[in-house]
């Protein structure tokens, strides 16, 4: 830049996220953020107007979760702020990198309870990675470029930058700040991404001398980017792998080394190898309570190999044997190198048959299941999960919210590809999946992308439907209604004695073909089995409109297997129809 | 104050660590610091919080009871957030360490030559002398404030007030400075 050019600090925020090559924000006007949106009418950014502030959160998150990008959203200060909070906890407990911007009361006003004032950067402290409050103008273009720089290295997160009116208003001097001022600027941030190599070593030690390895793979190896070589790491030594709720499509399902999703709601193969190893290799993994069940009786034999980016994961849940702080594709590929040095030098892994034969054994006698339907039964939400599924274009992207359907989803689903599947894994929002999937086809405007919901979901953020339809944004939402908040339904059912309390949500309202059609969709309802090919046909044919395809399901379907919470995986409940076939899980 | 305490030659109980934190000093940091261990449930048994020699940065010193979570877990937990740049445990029996503490203490004309020639045993100050009171000071080791807390207890202590500790290595040849930090995700 030469010469020195004046700004207002709402072309100084545009500019800003134009040079971070932001294409895309979600986003809705009001009071103290209107500067900004003045010169986003000239700017080449897509400003994706949502219907609730929460939407745009998820939007940002879909957003991030398909391109590897950072979401952007922006919304203004007070409710709008706080509208934003749940979609920041959710992109913090789920390490999405996301950028959010807020307005906020002047700078002279600040403090003194005006009208739409909160404290947003106290309110949002504990859910995002960093945030900031911005007091001069002049200091808008390096805030922005530390919050990128902050969501999208080291271990991925929300920021939030807080730009009250004044400050947007006011001139300064364009100034783009260099690399070099941006980490002065942050003395104390300087992610390790490179694992010790003496760990390294190790590491390759131990997995070729362990008899019962597994692979457990976290979300971190999609962010890191890190599938091809984990696959590599897995053929090469032949290692079974699980992936979890967050890993789900960073190795192919249809692998043969691939066990799929281990815990609470993981498949009894998954769970028990998990169980059973002596050696599990934790990649970009957290130990999250969903996964070890009762922690003390975790995989009382698994010495712990754990890779991670976060040096605060490393012992936070269990303490691992060999602790390797660094981003998962870096640390995997010197894994690789260390472990073809030793085969090179003449060692030889351990023998893995048994433990690959005690495995297949268990996939053999457990597979997923669920009762066939007879003439005149209520139809199966797997069945038609099993039947969207089929029905898929190459390379679709499926999104869930939170509860049965995205269990079943991610159990059911045939994951072949990684950033195929976005879901709210860590804080577990419902009403995730709209936005989630209008984000994502944003991003991904040349993939198929179907959400997978459920009623209970659906009616807390259905309405961003209106923005699917207005902004063009053909996303196909699949609704498995059983007229229940199915999963608190199900705990009912088996650890509250069948007391049904504040559950039931049946009584035929809403009408959600209306729904759908009053807001710009085509709406189609799912009664018998026979419908559902042709109404899953028709809603892949339209692509000029958002879908909605309603699935009246058995209303008392459980998710199994299941370990309950606080319970050890040794106790997982297997299907009903499997249970006699327990002994075969040692 | 406990009696173990009282005797103990290093004054400190063993679940008692000091983080001393270096930080940007930058609006909010002390709030964030201060909710990382509210949200995660650690206890702050101490804090205190001044610029350093380089007005950029600020020192909090904040001793912890590590009862309350494994210090490793805090210590990494502290680092994630950006303003924090160093942080350093200082092992009590290598450190230098100072507090404050101010104390009005009843004093009715018969025993008020007593707190004083007490405060001037233990090198304190009087401030300020009332009908039927006085206020002290002393500065010194943690434990030596234990000590004249506990022996102002007697008289009858109206209102006290201790500053928590601050502490810098000792100069000594193998100063033991844990660095516990030097990453961060």
């Amino acid at each position: 830049m030469s010469g020195k050019e004046t700004l207002t600090g709402a072309q100084a925020l545009i500019r800003a996220l134009e040079k971070e090559s932001v294409e895309v924000m979600f986003g809705l006007p009001g009071g103290c953020i209107l500067p900004a949106y003045d010169p986003l009418l000239t700017s080449s950014i897509r400003h994706i107007l949502v219907r609730h502030e929460q939407g745009a959160g998820h939007m940002a998150e879909g957003y991030a979760h398909v391109t590897g990008r950072p979401g952007v959203a922006m919304v203004t200060s007070g409710p709008a702020a706080t509208n934003m909070v749940t979609p920041l906890c959710d992109a913090y407990m789920d390490s999405v990198p996301m950028v959010c911007i807020t307005g906020q009361v002047s700078t002279t006003a600040i403090g003194t309870d005006a009208f739409q004032e909160c404290d947003t950067v106290g309110i949002t402290r504990s859910v995002t990675k960093h945030n900031e409050l911005v007091m001069r103008a002049d200091d808008i273009p390096m805030a922005i470029r530390q919050a990128f720089h902050i969501a999208t290295t080291g271990r991925p997160g929300p920021v939030l930058v807080d730009l009250p009116k004044d400050v947007l208003q006011n001139t300064m001097t364009w100034h783009w700040p260099s690399d070099d001022e941006v980490s002065d600027s942050m003395p104390g941030y300087k992610p390790n991404t490179k694992g010790h190599p003496r760990m390294i070593k190790e590491a390759a030690k131990l997995i070729l001398q362990s008899e019962r390895p597994l692979l457990y793979l976290g979300g971190g190896v999609l962010k890191a980017r890190a599938a091809e070589v984990v696959r590599e790491l897995a053929e090469l030594t032949q290692i079974p792998v699980v992936t979890t709720l967050m890993a789900r499509g960073a190795f192919p399902d249809d692998h043969p080394l691939c066990l799929g999703m281990p815990g609470m709601h993981g498949n009894a193969t998954a769970v028990t190898a998990m169980q059973k190893s002596d050696l599990l290799i934790a990649l970009g993994a957290r130990f999250d309570d969903r996964v070890t069940g009762k922690v003390a009786a975790f995989a009382p034999e698994a010495k712990i190999i754990h890779v991670d980016i976060d040096p605060a994961e490393q012992g936070k849940v269990r303490r691992p044997d060999v602790p390797i702080v660094g981003d998962c594709r870096l640390v995997v590929i010197e894994i690789l190198k260390a472990i073809r040095e030793l085969l090179d030098g003449g060692d030889k892994q351990a023998d893995i048959s048994t433990w690959r034969s005690r495995v297949s054994g268990w996939q053999e006698q457990f597979p997923l299941h669920y009762e066939k339907m007879e003439l005149g039964d209520a139809l199966k939400p797997q069945f038609c999960l099993e039947k969207i599924r089929d029905g898929a274009p190459e390379g679709t992207i499926v999104c869930s919210g939170v509860g049965q359907h995205q269990m079943w989803t991610s159990q059911y689903w045939n994951f072949t590809e990684p950033y195929t599947w976005v879901n709210s894994g860590g804080l577990g929002t419902m009403g995730f999946s709209v936005p989630a999937a209008i984000g994502a086809k944003v991003g991904r405007p040349d993939r198929t992308v179907w959400a997978i919901d459920g009623d209970g979901c659906f009616q807390m953020t259905a309405q961003e439907l209106i923005t699917a339809s207005t902004e063009n944004i053909p996303v196909k939402i699949g609704i498995l209604n059983n007229s229940y908040l199915g999963m608190v339904r199900q705990w009912q059912e088996m650890f509250y004695g069948e007391r049904y309390s504040e559950v039931n949500l049946g009584g035929g309202i809403p009408d959600y073909v209306k729904w759908a059609e009053a807001m710009g969709c085509v709406g189609i309802r799912v009664e018998a089995p026979e419908e559902v090919e042709s109404a899953i046909d028709k809603a892949n044919s339209i692509n000029d409109r958002p879908v909605v395809v309603e699935f009246r399901v058995d209303e008392m379907e459980k998710v199994f297997p299941m370990v309950p919470a606080g319970a050890s995986n040794d106790d997982v409940i297997l299907h009903p129809a499997q249970n006699d076939k327990r002994e075969y899980l040692r | 104050m406990n009696a173990m305490n009282f005797n103990n030659p290093f004054g400190e109980s063993t679940n008692h660590h000091i983080l001393s934190v270096l930080v940007q000093n930058r609006p909010g940091v002390l709030a964030r610091v201060a909710s990382l261990f509210a949200r995660r449930g650690y206890n702050i048994f101490s804090l205190a919080v001044a610029p350093t020699e380089n007005d950029e940065f600020s020192r909090i010193t904040i001793v912890v009871d590590v009862e309350s979570a494994p210090l490793e877990q805090i210590v990494k937990q502290l680092f994630k957030l950006i303003d924090v740049v160093r942080i350093t445990e200082l092992d009590p029996r290598r450190s230098v360490e100072r507090e404050l503490m101010m104390a009005t203490v009843r004093a009715e004309s018969d025993v008020r030559g007593q707190v004083v020639e007490l405060t001037n045993i233990f090198e304190g100050k009087i401030l300020a002398v009332g009908v039927d009171a006085v206020t002290v000071s002393l500065d010194g080791s943690p434990d030596k404030l234990d000590d004249f807390e506990e022996l102002l207890r007697g008289y009858g202590i109206v209102e006290i007030q201790r500053t928590g500790r601050v502490a810098l290595p000792k100069l000594d040849r193998e100063a033991r400075i844990r660095a516990v930090k030097g990453k961060a995700s």
